[in-house]
């Protein structure tokens, strides 16, 4: 298949970027979207031309490195997929395809669609484990863990920390990628020591770093290649009113 | 150089607390003058600079990556082996480390497995109380489930995503600890160089990935976490940026490398479809419990899966190995595809796959059972390649996975390059010339939590060590080594792209130093190696400049380390004049296609010293003793 790509290129993050086009010609259906850049890029080299900068790395869905929006969907159209998952056959002949970064004022673009996610680990930074030092924990079934507590735990943990939730909010909100990992930690037995000054620190930073807050949209599960649900969100603002209200008892 | 693995004396029972006791501590207060560099953030990176932190050292975490988070541990699937015996089934430390060392084909230290498996049950609980959320069952309790190579349950798993929640675990912790101000954490910088001064590791020059700044980092003592080698292939299951840069760097700083021939194949992954093709996905082995795989028995077969008739079709495992059929083991499995491939039977667009068919089972079991077994890797399998395996049969093919061989390291994972520590898939120490199954996420995480922050104290308690800074001669040579080589790469100005380099080369390597060897095949592949890594150094061509964000020149710098890599690798596949383990040469194997191995002349781990490019390095050997588990021939029948 053929392709009109419109591309954001920037050189660094004091550079003014711009879309450019790129026609690519006999794309194989059975491509991966990743793959398909490969192709330009490779085309890019051989001309003399800088190659298109984007972060990648397992090409399996699960590092959370892709950081793209195609046709205005972070990671593209496909539901539950991140964008190396997603395959050209999803795309039709002639189709113009526009690819840009993540966008969001607290993800500052490094260089084309490569962008700077590191606020995402300083909330994780602020509060989001549990402080347990190597060496001191007791037998693992010391502590029973009902079943229903650590699958849930699990569906929250499955947040890959690509930021397409941020991307995909029109208020550049990072409330399903915390709420997920106070979800995460707060759900389980092991988590309790530390569940309120998590839940308070974990928002304070999201705060500090300049992310948005909650309408409701839905847009950002709607983003989430791993599904994961927006009811982590009102439960965060739960525990964090009521971690506020009793603040005052630590 | 006599190699001394510093095993220490007694009962191998005792070894380990034994030689707890016997090395030097440092005064609690004390630890925080003493500075180690990390360099790689996955299970055994992240485990070991959150570890050493806690215990009051200063840690410098390098990763190239954007986030501590993003290493290739998190894409482990399966599970992490633990001698809990939880199920009572009959587990046991010496159980686990019996396992370990029968399914390495007796290629490891015995020592070093048989601590392993005691620190096996630690980890469980410390990635417990990190909140790791394990399966468990209904009443509370951790589940476990049976993995290959073992009798008895022993595996703990997170649904499919077991190394993510293991590494989101030790990047929790790792978080916690750069909170605490103890761990700087550098990210986006790629080590390019050990800076050795006196003979002793004692610091790194990184590549700022995003200005391209050339940087100095000074301490006491470099740890090395920086993965395996398997995308010499390039094709492989690992990630795009698993490289060889860090250790092959070490390596020529004095570090010797082990064992580089042992590279693991892993028999069900879904197979490349073109020369585009970036990496190889892979699919459970649990498929293999109900799909049954054949070829077409004709050659060049074009004709659509289902307009073959039964009585065309080769079922060639159940045909060759009538006991085992469509389960057995991975080494024979992988080769047969292989071999029905070469012989111009494969499927496919490239004719290097084989089909994995489900229609028998579904006719058996009802699609439900199929899909509540299977459901999720069928999904997965459909997104990849647009096939339903409901109705059409799925394509497999072998690809490289895991590489057990890496730098050498003695008992306290210090290589043969004083101050120099090499941890996880790394290093080569535990899995002998076979890993089984759920045992990678074990050694790094062993490594990383209970074994290197012990052992390290010592180095650091009784080495003498002078206070050095940037500006000292041996800091600086090392910067311009780097950066000469990195203008060297850009001045070529040639025509072809670095991946064509690395494809090439990964095709060869495939071929000849792939899943089955022999003699004529590894002296080939020892004549081309250096003819393609000339073209490289004449014909490469990258774009923009070494003071950018520049992929080109990242990817360019990787495949000139593997263009020289690859070449001790063959020469240690062509030494190792025996079968073991994954190591499979074709003038060695029992009639029915087992590896055969020669313990009288190679029970030894082959250490490779460098002596320059393209000169053969020198073997230095580490003889293996097996006072504890019986020299025996690997049997699975």
């Amino acid at each position: 298949m053929n392709l009109k790509l419109h591309i954001w290129r920037q050189k660094n993050n004091k550079a003014n970027g711009a879309f450019e086009q790129y026609a690519v010609s006999d794309i194989s259906e059975d491509m991966s979207f990743l793959e398909m850049l490969d192709v330009l890029n490779e085309d890019l080299i051989v001309e003399g031309k800088d190659p298109v900068a984007f972060d990648h790395d397992c090409r399996e869905g699960i590092c959370g490195a892709c950081s793209m929006t195609i046709n205005g969907n972070p990671h593209g159209p496909e539901k539950a997929t991140t964008a190396c998952q997603l395959h050209m056959r999803k795309f039709k002949d002639g189709q113009e395809i526009y690819i840009e970064p993540f966008k969001n004022k607290s993800f500052p673009i490094i260089r084309d669609l490569v962008v700077d996610r590191s606020a995402l680990d300083r909330i994780i930074q602020s509060g989001g484990y549990i402080s347990i030092k190597t060496g001191s924990a007791p037998d693992a079934n010391d502590i029973a863990v009902p079943k229903s507590k650590a699958d849930v735990a699990m569906d929250a943990a499955a947040c890959i920390g690509c930021g397409a939730c941020v991307a995909a909010c029109p208020n550049g909100a990072a409330m399903l990628f915390t709420s997920a990992k106070l979800k995460h930690l707060n759900v389980l037995p092991q988590g309790q020591a530390e569940k309120k000054k998590r839940t308070l620190a974990m928002v304070d930073q999201m705060d500090k770093e300049g992310f948005g807050s909650c309408t409701n949209h839905y847009e950002c599960e709607a983003a989430c290649p791993k599904s994961i649900s927006v009811e982590f969100i009102s439960e965060m603002n739960f525990e964090y009113a009521k971690a506020r209200a009793t603040a005052y008892r630590d | 150089m006599k190699l001394d693995a510093k095993i220490p004396e007694g009962p191998i029972q005792d070894k380990w607390t034994k030689h707890k006791f016997d090395i030097k501590l440092i005064n609690p207060a004390n630890k925080r003058k003493y500075k180690i560099i990390v360099v790689g953030t996955g299970l055994a990176g992240a485990s070991a600079s959150a570890s050493l932190s806690e215990m009051g050292y200063q840690v410098e975490a390098i990763t190239f990556h954007d986030s501590s988070r993003r290493a290739h541990s998190i894409a482990a699937q399966g599970g992490i082996n633990s001698a809990k015996n939880y199920p009572n089934d009959g587990d046991s430390v010496w159980r686990l480390f019996y396992d370990t060392v029968k399914g390495g084909d007796f290629r490891s230290r015995e020592a070093n497995v048989y601590r392993l498996a005691q620190v096996s049950v630690d980890i469980i609980d410390q990635a417990t109380a990190q909140g790791v959320p394990f399966a468990r069952e209904y009443g509370g309790n951790l589940a476990n489930r049976s993995f290959g190579g073992a009798q008895v349950s022993r595996t703990f798993y997170a649904r499919g995503q077991t190394g993510q929640q293991l590494l989101l675990g030790a990047y929790q912790a790792l978080a916690k600890e750069v909170e605490s101000g103890s761990v700087k954490l550098r990210t986006r910088k790629e080590m390019m160089d050990i800076i050795v001064v006196d003979g002793k590791a004692r610091g790194v020059v990184t590549r700022d990935l995003v200005t391209g700044e050339l940087e100095t980092h000074l301490a006491d003592s470099v740890v090395l976490a920086t993965g395996g080698y398997g995308n010499v292939f390039y094709l492989s299951t690992n990630a795009q940026a698993c490289n060889v840069t860090a250790t092959y760097r070490a390596y020529k700083k004095g570090a010797f490398f082990a064992n580089p021939c042992y590279t693991q194949i892993h028999p069900t992954c879904i197979p490349v479809s073109g020369e585009y093709q970036s990496k190889l996905t892979l699919m459970s082995e649990s498929l293999r419990n109900d799909g049954r795989i054949w070829v077409p028995k004709a050659k060049g077969d074009k004709r659509k899966p289902r307009e073959i008739p039964e009585n065309e079709r080769d079922y060639y495992l159940e045909r060759k190995y009538p006991s085992f059929g469509n389960l057995s083991p991975r080494d024979i499995s992988s080769r047969s595809a292989k071999e029905a491939c070469d012989d111009g039977r494969g499927v496919g667009a490239t004719g290097y796959g084989v089909y994995l068919d489900f229609k028998d089972a579904i006719a058996r079991l009802g699609k439900d059972t199929i899909a509540e077994r299977y459901g999720n890797l069928f999904e997965m399998y459909e997104r990849i390649t647009g096939d339903n395996p409901y109705e059409t049969p799925m394509m497999i093919y072998p690809a490289s996975h895991y590489t057990m061989g890496g730098l050498w390291v003695d008992y306290n994972l210090m290589s043969t390059l004083e101050g120099l520590h090499v941890i996880g898939e790394a290093n080569f120490s535990d899995h002998g010339a076979n890993r089984l199954g759920a045992s990678a996420l074990m050694q790094g995480l062993a490594d990383g939590y209970f074994v290197l922050p012990y052992t390290i104290g010592n180095y650091l308690a009784t080495a003498d060590l002078k206070k050095i800074d940037a500006d000292a001669p041996e800091c600086k040579a090392t910067v311009k080594e780097v950066e000469d080589k990195i203008n060297k790469i850009i001045n070529v100005k040639g025509t072809k792209t670095p991946s064509y380099f690395h494809r090439k080369l990964g095709k060869l390597m495939w071929d000849k130093v792939g899943m089955a060897r022999n003699e004529a095949g590894l002296k080939h592949a020892l004549e081309e190696i250096p003819k393609i890594r000339e073209e490289f150094w004449k014909d490469v061509k990258i774009s923009g400049t070494g003071a950018e964000y520049n992929i080109s020149l990242e990817k360019a710098s990787r495949v000139a380390d593997f263009l020289e890599f690859a070449e001790i690798m063959a020469y240690d596949a062509l030494d190792r004049d025996e079968s073991a383990g994954a190591h499979f040469r074709e003038e060695h194997q029992t009639p029915d296609g087992e590896a055969k191995r020669n313990d009288d002349d190679y029970r030894y781990v082959a250490a490779w010293e460098y002596k320059g490019v393209g000169q053969r390095p020198e073997l230095h050997k580490e003889q293996l003793e097996f006072e504890n588990v019986k020299l025996a021939v690997r049997s699975y029948k």
